[in-house]
């Protein structure tokens, strides 16, 4: 009998707790239960037929953690062998069940075998260091093996994470033909370890075309019941519950729960009865559990979950609803007709877009469109790594832009969650390739109204292509829901009735196709002056007629304003609050509010400071003035980075780029540097102001771009974390610095494979490469990459840095240099380029004394350095008394009674050194500083004195 | 599937919402302690009181929004131990670590710690990582300090709860302090069913993630300790440069 049309008249009742059981009958902590499918597969059978003696109509195999990690290939257990071993044990179950009922003369319950599926182990990308596509691979194993063994259904369970369980989902419709479950591990909060919840989940199992979805472990019934109340409200298709036998607690040292069996069927009931009728238990339960929640619920009758109709797209933290409350998507993210963007794109400068996402997501965008077509780049590969990015950062869903069928396909298939698709339009042609992607990964698409005959001038021809849009959709088994209409807005200076008939299309789909709408509502005005002005009353005139989504420039105030009015006037904002929040605050003359409200709130996100989009740095420079102005180099040295823009503003309607670079920035850069080396800065300050000075050299790039002149790079850098690292803190503080001092760095990221770095260092033909880790383990992958970079690249120079690193450690693997921080990277980066660099010495010859470059007393650094180096040897005062030292940051720690002596007491004293000559200084006393004994002895260890 | 493991459920429900069950008293103490820790994270060798304005909002900002997007959770279940010298037998895992063992010393039995934040500070952390270095830095040094309180609050209420029956606990003790291996995480963390219950998993060269996560070995004995020294004092790596410092004395200030 097939599962899927079983289900629709019958409860269904699954098994319960395993390890449990396994448990009691020997499995032994640190055991495998998987191996116990082979070694004893009496006990597996002997559980199965306990749980269908209870009424259970749902066998879940011994398979929870059986994958290629914990049982790798060519080793003492065979994965496939595992996986048929475990479905034959319930299918021997079964038989032998039904021939005990047959002998006892009752009818057998029918029954069903569950490949069980649990989470892989590891944690995916971007917050782990497991591939999408390798997930894919692992669970599609053991699903062929399954299947052919003679499973039933496959059912992927305690899962966490939505990016491993849409991995699991897409690796069972790509390896079987069987039906799909898969249930959820929520915590109290209907929240998921990875910060998912019901809406976002059921989005993204839905779209997918999961069979059916639910929750089990983690939870009692009576914490599931509220979270099960939520899955109702939302999911059109059946809900599993699947709770722990209660909450446990320790006594004696032994589990128990808060609730006994009676109890727990007992809330069951109460399930049952809000319309749930697939059911089991995890763990703690029983086959004695289950009996009595068979017995509890078997007479409540079958609900088939009514359709929800809803229109929704997620991301891998939240659900957007596309409803009464109009929708913005953000249109920034596109190359079309910007300057920068394209070169960010040729750049491979992800930063700036992602720059883009968070300053629309501040400025209150629900989702963001993500075009990054350009002729030149390789759009699949740079659409798909866009998108990895942008979900990395930040949490609003995406809308995947593109008309190119491949990067549309990779970008759905990485994505975390149910995205948006844009879009498709009545040409078969375009129908035909789009709508099998939008079936198989999920989505609601954009469909355009227009066809092969071009774009219908009047609103019937529209209403027309959207429904053939609807028809041919719904063939590939698409849901109405899940298309939005664009009824295309015409240029209104070219046509005077393009306006009128677009509103009219939003209507009709709304009244005659019951449908949902979206617009790109700028087009609008393309050939008008002063465009916002009609962009927001058209925009106004739209969502009065219907219109559900918009994409716009929410950093524009005048779409802002209609956004948040209309809202109020509708009934959409109750008591205006929204909108007195925002507007309630102070008189603003001209524009401003709406971009102030949600970008200077720094104390909210942080991520204000505004200075990317030519748009927000004419923002901040405005906001500036009126203000006591400050000097850059002041701006710089305290980080403000939003003065340090305006200064740099008005500095250049006045000086030439370079003047501003060498006078101002990089004595205020160098002197934040020295403090940070000698402990008077502190690494977050030398952070804000590296910001503030690469918030000003945006300005005077743009500044350059615009008037032709062409920016020097000094140098161009490899930095990558290595293998198996997967912290990259220190990397990007690195990269931060280099920048701030001209240097082009490229980023490899973290957990980089050494044949990619030396590929990367011999096809760019780089000088210098520096390498970070952290963890003693990952120090041989460090030595690795050198090696290879030795033997690919011989001349590049390596440096290296990171937490467990010392000068011992840095020699012995064979590095040039031992950054103990990072401006020691910045130093010798100075040294590897400074030689051939003509432009270095340009702003070495300006202003004598506040130039304070390394490079002006290197012997200081040396001999620092020499210091860090002999940690730990004894050395002798004049007196004879032997000392030791440790060096902690720009610090010296001498054990003689505990004294510690910083760096710049060094540096000083060397100065005073150079300044009355060697022979002068006979003595301690001559040295005239604190700590003189001490540091005098280890000069003459040192030989600097003699 | 293990369901026999020893879960306080009930701290583990309370711990969600922690930070703001304080008396206003101890709050303002602890976050005195709070601001210090993240400034010792951050490299501030002197534990003078950073005069910075901009640091300490800074720090309070990201504090704000660490408390905002974390779950902190934790798990602990207690195992029976057989130790002779630097062998040491839990049951759960068998190892050699010279400082583990003097760590153990006069212990029956041992405690199996873990705690997590969470993805949440992760997303935190990657976020500004790639665009604003000097929060991200600030992030994760308070999330680091964060974590650390979060655990000995924990570990606390553990030790006042054992001290009743008379049962003394020692200090949590993590793999990678001195010559406790890391290589022990995988057993730790499978016998506490971390990665299913608190979402910690490991790298394949055995980080934890997500990153903000902690495992201890936390010894019981009958006899109580002598030594008070927490965690960061114990290590042996001396030149740590955000060991926490012992009194030194300035002598060029």
């Amino acid at each position: 009998m097939k599962l899927l049309q079983w289900i629709k008249k019958h409860r269904v009742f699954f098994d319960g707790g395993m390890g449990s059981l396994l448990q009691e009958r020997g499995l032994k902590p640190g055991e495998l239960p998987e191996t116990w499918n082979l070694l004893h597969p009496e006990a597996l059978v002997e559980i199965h037929k306990d749980y269908l003696r209870a009424g259970a109509n749902i066998l879940t195999t011994n398979t929870f953690g059986l994958n290629r990690l914990k049982f790798p290939a060519g080793g003492e257990w065979d994965l496939a062998i595992l996986a048929a071993a475990a479905v034959e044990n319930a299918a021997k179950a079964r038989q032998e069940y039904e021939k005990e009922c047959q002998e006892e003369g009752r009818e057998a319950q029918p029954s069903f075998i569950a490949l069980d599926l649990g989470p892989t182990g590891k944690l995916l990308k971007p917050l782990g260091d497991l591939d999408f596509s390798r997930a894919v691979e692992l669970y599609g194993e053991v699903i062929r093996e399954g299947e052919r063994a003679g499973a039933d259904v496959i059912l992927i369970e305690t899962m966490s994470d939505s990016l491993e369980v849409k991995a699991a989902v897409l690796a069972a419709k790509e390896n079987c033909s069987l039906p799909v479950f898969a249930t959820m591990a929520f915590d109290e909060k209907g929240k998921l370890l990875t910060g998912g919840n019901v809406e976002s989940i059921v989005a993204l199992l839905e779209g997918l075309k999961a069979d059916a979805l639910g929750l089990n472990c983690g939870l009692g019934p009576v914490q599931m019941k509220p979270i099960a109340e939520k899955l109702l409200e939302v999911a059109s298709i059946p809900v599993i519950v699947n709770p722990n036998a209660g909450l446990p607690r320790s006594e004696g040292g032994k589990t128990v729960y808060d609730i006994d069996s009676d109890q727990f069927a007992g809330e069951m009931a109460k399930i049952a009865e809000m319309g749930v009728w697939m059911m089991g238990g995890c763990c703690g339960t029983t086959p004695e559990h289950i009996r009595k929640l068979v017995q509890a619920c078997e007479n409540f009758p079958v609900l088939w979950p009514k359709k929800k109709h809803r229109t929704v797209i997620s991301s891998y933290a939240q659900a957007v609803v596309f409803g009464n409350n109009p929708v913005l998507i953000g249109e920034r993210i596109n190359p079309t007709g910007k300057a920068k963007f394209k070169q960010a794109l040729r750049d491979h400068n992800l930063e700036y877009i992602l720059q883009e996402g968070l300053t629309q997501q501040e400025s209150g965008a629900h989702v963001l469109d993500v075009n990054v077509g350009l002729p030149e780049i390789d759009e699949p590969v740079m659409m798909e790594e866009v998108v990895k990015e942008l979900q990395a950062v930040l949490d609003l869903p995406l809308q995947i832009d593109t008309s190119n069928i491949q990067a549309m396909e990779r970008a759905l298939r990485c994505y975390n969650g149910k995205a948006m698709v844009n879009s498709v339009n009545g040409k078969a042609e375009v129908m035909e390739a789009v709508f099998p992607l939008v079936a198989k990964y999920g989505g609601v698409v954009v469909g355009l109204c227009l066809d092969e005959e071009g774009i219908p001038e009047t609103a019937e021809g529209r209403i027309r292509v959207a429904k053939k849009i609807y028809k041919t959709a719904e063939s590939y088994g698409i849901e109405p829901e899940d298309i939005l209409i664009d009824g295309l807005c015409m240029t209104v200076s070219s046509d005077s009735k393009g306006a009128l008939t677009t509103l009219e299309t939003l209507r009709r789909v709304r009244d005659e196709l019951d449908g949902k709408t979206i617009l790109g509502v700028s087009n609008i005005s393309f050939g008008l002056p002063q465009r916002e002005v009609i962009n927001g009353a058209f925009f106004t005139m739209a969502l009065h007629d219907g219109l559900n989504a918009a994409i716009i420039n929410p950093n524009n105030e005048a779409m802002m304003r209609a956004y948040y009015s209309f809202r109020a006037l509708s009934n959409l904002d109750p008591q205006c609050r929204d909108y007195i929040e925002i507007y309630g605050r102070e008189q603003v003359q001209g524009l401003g509010n709406t971009i102030k409200k949600a970008g200077q709130d720094a104390s909210g996100s942080g991520l204000s400071d505004a200075g990317f989009s030519g748009q927000n740095a004419s923002n901040t420079g405005l906001s500036g003035t009126g203000k006591k102005e400050m000097g850059l180099g002041e701006a710089i040295v305290r980080g403000l980075r939003e003065g340090a823009i305006g200064a740099v503003s008005r500095l250049l309607l006045t000086e030439d780029a370079l003047t501003i670079i060498n006078r101002e920035m990089i004595p205020a850069l160098d002197k934040v540097g020295k403090g940070f080396e000698q402990g008077t800065v502190f690494l977050p300050q030398l952070l804000m102001s590296a910001e503030a000075a690469k918030g000003a050299f945006e300005v005077i790039k743009d500044h350059m771009q615009r008037s032709g002149q062409v920016q020097a790079v000094k140098g161009r850098i490899i930095l990558a974390t290595v293998k198996g690292d997967i912290h990259d803190i220190g990397k990007n503080i690195v990269k931060v610095l280099l920048e701030n001092y001209g240097y082009q760095v490229l980023d490899l990221g973290k957990d980089v494979p050494p044949e990619l770095v030396a590929e990367m260092a011999v096809k760019e033909e780089i000088k210098l490469v520096g390498l970070s880790a952290l963890m003693t383990t990952t120090v041989p992958s460090m030595e690795e990459t050198i090696k290879q970079l030795r033997a690919k690249a011989p001349k590049v120079k390596v440096m290296v840095g990171g937490a467990v690193l010392t000068q011992e450690y840095a020699d012995t693997i064979g590095a040039d240099c031992y950054c103990r921080d990072a401006m020691a990277s910045v130093n010798y980066a100075g040294h590897v380029f400074g030689k051939s660099e003509e432009s270095e010495t340009k702003h070495k010859d300006k202003g004598g004394e506040n130039t304070i470059n390394q490079s002006e007393h290197p012997s200081a650094q040396s001999i620092w350095d020499e210091l860090v180096k002999r940690q730990g040897e004894t050395f002798y005062t004049m007196k004879k008394l032997p000392f030791t030292y440790q060096i902690k940051g720009g610090e010296m720690f001498v054990d003689r009674k505990k004294k510690s002596i910083t760096r710049a007491t060094f540096d000083s004293a060397f100065q005073k050194i150079k300044e009355d000559g060697q022979c002068e200084i006979t003595g301690p006393k001559k040295l005239n500083c604190f700590g003189a004994p001490y540091v005098w002895a280890l000069f003459k260890a040192l030989q600097v004195v003699k | 599937m293990n369901e026999e493991t020893e879960l306080n459920r009930e701290s583990r429900i309370k711990s969600g919402v922690e930070y703001d069950r304080e008396s206003a008293e101890e709050s303002v103490g602890k976050h005195d302690k709070r601001i210090r820790e993240i400034l010792r994270y951050l490299g501030d060798q002197k534990g003078k009181e950073q005069e910075d304005k901009a640091v300490l909002e800074l720090i309070s900002s990201c504090v704000a929004e660490l408390e905002e997007g974390v779950s902190p959770k934790h798990l602990y279940r207690e195992f029976p131990l057989k130790l002779s010298g630097e062998t040491i037998d839990s049951s759960c895992f068998q190892t050699r670590s010279k400082a583990l063992g003097k760590n153990l010393k006069d212990c029956e039995s041992i405690i199996l710690f873990a705690a997590t934040l969470g993805t949440g500070a992760d997303y935190c952390l990657g976020r500004y990582s790639r665009i604003k270095m000097s929060r991200a830095v600030v992030m994760q040094a308070a999330a680091a300090a964060l974590l650390e309180e979060y655990c000995d609050r924990i570990c606390k209420q553990l030790s006042e709860e054992y001290e009743k029956q008379g049962r003394f606990l020692r200090p949590r003790f993590s793999p990678g302090y001195g010559d406790f291996s890391l290589e022990i995480q995988p057993k730790l963390l499978d016998a506490l069913e971390a990665g299913k219950r608190l979402g910690i998993k490991l790298t394949d060269s055995f980080l934890m993630l997500p990153s903000k996560s902690v495992t201890a070995v936390i010894g019981v004995s009958k006899i109580p300790g002598k030594c008070r020294v927490q965690g960061c004092e114990a290590c042996l790596k001396t030149d740590c440069l955000y060991r926490r410092q012992e009194k030194f004395e300035r002598i060029d200030r």
